[in-house]
């Protein structure tokens, strides 16, 4: 499913798929029929309470395995995985610290699959999004994103567009700074749960803003995709 | 191993069996960044290259000195371990021949060490007749800090981790010592040609 | 491709050490044998475009692990990590 002109949503079917923490990603190798092999590792996007596991893919200009996965896999292909992987960027309703996430691109990937736990699990903790995209129309996820911001449930989202906003805009205009995250992140005396994702120097630079306001580096956990997924 | 992805290619690889292309590789056109850490800021004026170990009387270059040796512009071929080949690659720099004129020394291997803390091992006749050279420039730009600028060592005929980044120096030595990717899995040579990658191959 | 993006972190080699150790890993706490620091790996700073899987130190950035993966083998240098702390099932 296309959810921007570059990003699309993959719905897999696995057989004897134990189930999945919001922020796990999954190893997917792809082999040519000469053998050569190439993996990259991709965030669940799906909630662990949904039927189907889903994985957002960005098709990166000179990629390897994103042009194959956006844009030549077909309904009924098989796509060789290994996961869930990871256990120290995820995230359960079941903690009761407000939660913060920060996004950069492809980063809200595995903070989409926290949000919509959070939404399948009932759960009322107040949580911000803060998420940074190039443009309009490089924002994934959005109408869900718009859906889930005005639906009253507690969550609350800001966007930051840092090369070209549509006339109207309301949002930030600028890349993420001392400013913004001051206003948008919680008192750090309510200890919440921060959880950063993205290009490595968008993350380092987040996390960095959020040490100096004073936040715990240890309730903050990041994932720094590199320059590229692949 | 896995099943077939249908209809996948992956990067474009010609595998053209070539009296160029070692067994194994394939020919890029790009030039791919490998880096075991993070690239290491050294300004010219900080810079020096040193020859030390078992020889009588170290030897030290500062930028301008070195720059003031005679150089060369040399065109090879590079292989990657990792499997890719760059040909017709132009790099211009001092030969290793040039730096260790008038060295007096029993030693057999050398130790070359980098900014940041990289190592490589090498027998002295690789680094020796006319085989080596310790470059500042590629294609005839000065060398970028991504691809080891601003001076780096160039082997050609071995495997390019022993083309170390960022040099800084040749420590000779009468015993091999294994480096950094050589202590840990791969050949103490490093003979694309013989496909010598890793331990006992 | 700048360096600074050549980094990751230990969350991108969370597979690679499912294949090695038998538990989950990027929650294990490892000492960093240079300077001391203690951090989950899921934080610690590797390079994947090498030769081989170069795992460092956020703060010191000396070396904590060394993975190579050979033709059916791995070579593993855990020389630079004093100590790592797993989570075990009681």
């Amino acid at each position: 499913m296309q959810e921007t002109p570059r990003v699309a949503s993959l719905f897999l079917n696995v057989p004897d798929w134990q189930g999945h923490h919001a922020g796990q990603h999954v190893d997917v190798r792809l082999t040519a029929d000469d053998g050569y092999q190439a993996q990259r590792s991709y965030s669940v996007a799906s909630a662990p309470e949904d039927a189907r596991l889903a994985i957002t893919v960005e098709r990166l200009e000179d990629g390897e395995v994103s042009p194959y996965l956006v844009g030549e896999v077909k309904v009924g292909d098989k796509v060789e995985l290994r996961g869930p992987i990871g256990g120290y960027f995820v995230w359960n309703a079941e903690t009761s610290s407000p939660l913060l996430l920060v996004a950069g691109g492809s980063g809200i990937v595995p903070l989409m699959a926290m949000l919509r736990h959070r939404s399948a699990a009932g759960s009322k903790v107040p949580a911000r999004l803060l998420y940074s995209s190039r443009t309009a129309d490089d924002i994934i996820y959005k109408e869900e994103l718009d859906r889930i911001a005005s639906s009253g449930d507690g969550v609350e989202i800001a966007h930051a567009l840092t090369r070209a906003q549509p006339s109207g805009w309301k949002g930030y205009s600028r890349r993420i700074d001392r400013d913004m995250v001051r206003e948008i992140a919680w008192p750090k005396q309510q200890s919440p749960m921060v959880f950063i994702c993205g290009p490595t120097s968008f993350v380092e630079s987040a996390a960095g803003l959020l040490v100096d306001l004073g936040y715990d580096p240890l309730q903050i956990k990041t994932e720094r995709f590199g320059a590229t997924g692949g | 191993m896995g099943f077939i992805s249908r209809g996948f290619k992956g990067k474009r690889r010609d595998n053209v069996s070539s009296s160029r292309v070692p067994p194994g590789q394939h020919v890029v056109t790009d030039f791919p960044v490998l880096s075991a850490g993070p690239t290491p800021r050294v300004s010219v004026d900080q810079w020096t290259f040193s020859i030390v170990g078992e020889i009588d009387e170290p030897k030290r270059w500062t930028w301008r000195e070195f720059r003031a040796l005679p150089t060369e512009t040399v065109t090879k071929d590079i292989h990657c371990v990792t499997k890719w080949s760059k040909l017709d690659t132009s790099w211009t720099g001092v030969s290793v021949d040039t730096l260790l004129e008038g060295v007096d020394t029993a030693a057999d291997f050398a130790t070359v060490f980098s900014d940041g803390g990289y190592t490589t091992n090498l027998a002295l006749d690789d680094l020796t007749g006319n085989k080596a050279w310790v470059v500042y420039e590629y294609d005839g730009q000065p060398l970028h800090p991504e691809h080891g600028g601003p001076v780096r060592l160039l082997v050609p005929h071995l495997y390019f981790w022993k083309s170390a980044k960022w040099v800084r120096g040749i420590t000779l030595q009468n015993e091999e010592q294994p480096g950094f990717w050589e202590t840990n899995g791969y050949h103490i040579r490093g003979d694309p040609w013989r496909a010598q990658r890793y331990w006992r191959d | 491709m700048e360096a600074a993006e050549a980094k990751v972190d230990g969350n991108a080699i969370g597979g690679l050490l499912s294949e090695i150790f038998t538990m989950e890993m990027t929650t294990a706490e490892s000492t960093c044998a240079s300077c001391g620091a203690v951090n989950p790996v899921g934080r610690v700073d590797v390079y994947l475009r090498a030769p081989g899987v170069v795992v460092r130190c956020p703060g010191c950035e000396q070396v904590l692990m060394r993975i190579v993966r050979g033709p059916g083998r791995y070579w593993i240098d855990l020389r630079g990590t004093r100590c790592l702390e797993l989570a075990a099932p009681e």
